[in-house]
């Protein structure tokens, strides 16, 4: 039986085999569907998405995986970057998916839309006196602001996207004014940084929405709401910030069409759905409503940007963070 | 290489070769510099970091130093109440991941958290502890990792037997006085192991000082190759973090080979304790009840209560198989790694050159690099080696995919690079506590240099061996990078699990995970207490 493990054998008829940095728990159950669905077997391993870009880049030609999935477009810009995916051309994922939320070169697809917004104390805090993210840098803010860790790539995403927006200049002076206000230094976890809110360490901070539902659904009884920020029609670049879970057909898949099919069902109404409803994210699909609970937050713009630029940007923004103090 | 000396080298270059080529892969990136990366580097990110390595390093050194040693002392040589216990329920934090107890730590005592919520709430009391700081880093990880140094200077105080004491005291030494002059100096071998594993694992952790956002060196790695995007410099920054302690832990050895301590041959008698009376003994089981309450009882309350709230959603029949694979690869993990830590250690001790120490200190290195660089400096190799495999395997008419890859034997082999210095650090201690006399009268009647490694040396190694497979075998259990990068398809384990909902930040729900690995965890842990028992018996 060692011998036997020791040298597991691979290969399988009717299989696809993905590489995946989104956890076990939000993608089991959408292949398990899959499978039931068309006895295609979907095999997969989970790991964080560095790792993952490091072993496909490894493995070259002889890589068992089709598809590459993760969260963050920052990471499927890289793998593109780094020529580990391939374009697909499929008229289903562009009918599907808006432009906005994949690949300009059809490398990647995003599969669910992750919104960064802000969430401020009821008790302490009237929606008027909210409006962007850069005015969370202006002094009325002095020591009610809380921020999540610079180290998470929501951050360094969405000052990238601002780095898109104001150049480079005007985005340290923003997040400067944003490290001037931190009413304590930054916290590990988007919940963590809610809960300060709520306990009144802070009245404000940036967060995805979906650590927001959780939260709410495990302490219904908290002082919080979300605010849209940046909702101003005039504004031409304006709208929410938003990143993606999406992925991409690899280089060397050896099932390039069935990893596409995969693909496709994954961009269609029924898995949008679960995909998205399973972590209270947002479809990426736009004929998909959200889940009941997420559609209660509130319609809102969502900036259009395409969001490669966030990965593009992020090197940028990440050493612009550091000058800026920002830990 | 003399003709007498090749077996030593035969059995060393091969270990070291496996821990030597993943080190060489990360140290490779060195020829090839980013400089836009570097200077930014130097500019804003460097210069803090080393400052915070620098006192992060220097708090868990004196921490794990003062804890581990006064229970080492206490337990191994004492008698008080609740020795018993403490001899081996202090070895339990263990078996807890750092960066749990450090979340727990978080959830208890910043201003959101239990008790100071409580003390605002009932009492009007304002307060938090400065919990997220470097002195909430240093205390954390001190509680996590002093075990490494409880552990190995158990066995050091055990092995020494109580004559030398004794006859310090006749000389007309104060009992404190001996303990200073006699007992510390001969544990030192086994207490610097100790210290250098919880160090080594202190510079490679990334997890409990991200939960602190307390930024280190590593920190610094996981950032350059995670958000600036290059693998290259952080390559480059592990590889001088690990010629560094490249450096330390070779001058350590160099000094340790100056100064010999070895116990007489027949230190291994049971000492008689030092029974402990009146406020002596009250302080002695205060401090063992303090510790252990602290490092263990307070954090696996809370993972236990964390994970009763989500056992009914979470727990299925998945988690037989979750916890049969820890324990297998557990299993095969540290007896593969102990074997090559006990023929390394010998090798040593069998050709004591400048030469060999270095060998076998490059063998441990994998421990001081963060897992994730380790993991992928594994996996270039063995991927590159089983692509040539695919080519010529074609040639003979083998159509198919990767041979080595996703096999346990990578597994394995990647967690011997890992783990090497785990299980070495007790073994050689274990092994300098034999009297070099022992080895020139085995010669002298003739036994060579196997026969005298499995009749003179294995029995006295006896409980070196014990603390590097108990070590290792939690160690592994733990392991997340490599286990990530390295496992067959669908081969998840507890920590795997773990990894899965922290990383979407649901640490309540990782705490059912946690929580059967502390349980799986006492398993190797009593094994080990009850056969050292034996052996003193």
């Amino acid at each position: 039986m060692l011998a036997a493990l020791l040298f597991a054998g691979s290969a399988w008829a009717g299989e696809v085999v993905v590489y995946s940095a989104r956890n076990e728990q939000l993608i089991k159950p959408l292949f398990d569907a899959y499978t039931q669905e068309t006895g295609v077997r979907v095999r997969f391993i989970t790991d964080k998405e560095g790792p993952l870009l490091a072993r496909l880049k490894a493995e070259g030609r002889n890589t068992p995986a089709d598809v590459l999935l993760t969260v963050d477009a920052g990471n499927l810009w890289q793998a593109a970057n780094e020529k580990l995916l391939q374009p697909v051309d499929s008229a289903t994922l562009k009918a599907n998916i808006p432009a906005h939320l994949r690949d300009p070169g059809n490398q990647w697809f995003g599969l669910s839309v992750r919104a960064r917004t802000l969430v401020y104390n009821t008790a302490r805090v009237k929606p008027e006196a909210l409006s962007t993210y850069e005015d969370l840098a202006d002094p009325k803010w002095k020591g009610r602001l809380c921020l999540r860790s610079a180290k998470k790539v929501y951050n360094q995403s969405l000052v990238a996207m601002m780095i898109h927006e104001h150049g480079e200049a005007k985005t340290e002076r923003i997040v400067r004014g944003w490290v001037a206000n931190l009413a304590t230094a930054p916290l590990p976890d988007d919940t963590k940084a809610m809960e300060a809110v709520a306990a009144g360490q802070c009245d404000v901070t940036l967060v995805n929405t979906y650590y927001f539902g959780r939260l709410l659904q495990a302490k219904p009884g908290l002082p919080l709401a979300v605010f849209w920020p940046n909702q101003d029609a005039q504004d031409r670049h304006g709208g929410a910030h938003v990143n993606i879970s999406g992925a991409g057909l690899t280089r060397h898949a050896k099932r390039p069409r069935a990893a596409v099919r995969l693909l496709e069902w994954l961009s269609s109404d029924k898995a949008q759905q679960f995909y998205a409803d399973v972590n209270l994210e947002y479809p990426a699909n736009p004929a998909v409503q959200p889940h009941a609970a997420v559609a209660a937050w509130g319609e809102f713009r969502q900036n259009l940007i395409n969001v490669s630029e966030a990965g593009r940007l992020q090197a940028r923004a990440v050493m612009l963070m550091d000058r800026a103090g920002y830990k | 290489m003399t003709a007498r000396s090749w077996p030593a080298w035969a059995a060393a270059l091969p270990i070291a070769a496996v821990t030597a080529v993943p080190v060489a892969v990360v140290a490779a990136s060195l020829l090839a510099p980013d400089a836009e990366i570097w200077s930014h580097l130097w500019q804003h990110v460097l210069p803090e970091l080393l400052v915070n390595t620098f006192w992060l390093v220097l708090g868990v050194g004196v921490g794990v130093t003062l804890l581990g040693v006064s229970l080492a002392w206490l337990t191994a040589a004492c008698e008080y109440p609740g020795r018993r216990f403490f001899a081996w329920a202090l070895l339990l934090p263990l078996a807890l991941p750092a960066y749990i107890t450090a979340f727990v730590w978080l959830g208890l005592f910043d201003f959101t958290g239990t008790v100071p919520t409580w003390l605002r709430e009932t009492w009007g009391v304002a307060w938090h502890p400065p919990i997220r700081s470097r002195g909430g880093v240093i205390l954390v990880m001190t509680l996590a990792l002093y075990p490494y140094v409880f552990l190995t200077a158990s066995a050091a105080f055990r092995g020494q037997g109580g004559r030398m004491l004794e006859a310090a005291q006749t000389l007309g030494l104060s009992r404190v006085a001996a303990f200073f002059r006699v007992a510390l100096p001969i544990a030192r071998p086994g207490i610097m192991a100790g210290l250098l594993l919880a160090l080594m694992e202190t510079l490679a952790d990334f997890g409990t000082v991200a939960v602190f956002n307390y930024d280190t060196f590593t920190t610094a790695i996981y950032k350059t190759w995670f958000s600036l995007f290059s693998l290259q410099a952080a390559s480059q920054l592990a590889s001088i973090l690990v010629l560094f302690v490249f450096v330390a832990v070779l001058l350590e050895s160099q000094l340790r080979a100056r100064t010999s301590f070895a116990a007489s041959p027949r230190g291994e008698v049971a000492m008689g304790r030092i029974r402990l009376t009146g406020w002596r003994a009250g302080l002695a089981a205060g401090w063992s009840a303090l510790v252990f309450a602290v490092a263990f009882v307070l954090p696996v309350w809370q993972i236990g209560v964390w994970a009763a709230d989500v056992f009914a959603r979470d727990f299925d029949s998945r988690y037989l198989v979750f916890v049969s694979r820890t324990l297998l690869l557990a299993a095969l993990g540290t007896a593969l790694v102990v074997a090559a830590a006990l023929l390394l250690a010998y090798a040593q001790r069998l050709r004591p050159t400048l030469a060999m120490r270095a060998v076998a200190r490059l063998a441990t290195l994998g421990y001081a690099l963060p897992g994730a660089v380790l993991a992928v400096g594994i996996f270039i190799p063995v991927a590159w080696l089983d692509n040539r495999l695919v080519e010529w395997l074609a040639v003979l008419g083998r159509d198919g995919g990767q041979v080595l890859g996703g096999t346990l034997l990578v597994m394995l082999l990647a967690y011997c690079a890992r783990f090497l210095a785990v299980g070495y650090g007790p073994v050689d201690a274990g092994l300098a506590r034999v009297s070099r006399a022992l080895d020139e009268v085995a010669q002298s009647l003739g036994a060579v240099a196997g026969r005298r490694l499995l009749r003179v040396h294995l029995p006295l190694l006896r409980a070196g061996l014990l603390t590097a497979a108990a070590l290792v075998f939690v160690d592994i259990m733990k392991e997340l990078p490599i286990t990530l990068m390295t496992r067959p398809f669908g081969w998840d384990t507890l920590a795997v699990r773990v990894f899965e909902m922290t990383s979407e930040g649901e640490w309540q729900r990782a705490a059912l995970p946690a929580a059967a690995i502390v349980l799986a965890g006492l398993l190797p842990v009593m094994l080990l207490i009850r056969s050292r028992e034996h052996a003193h018996a």
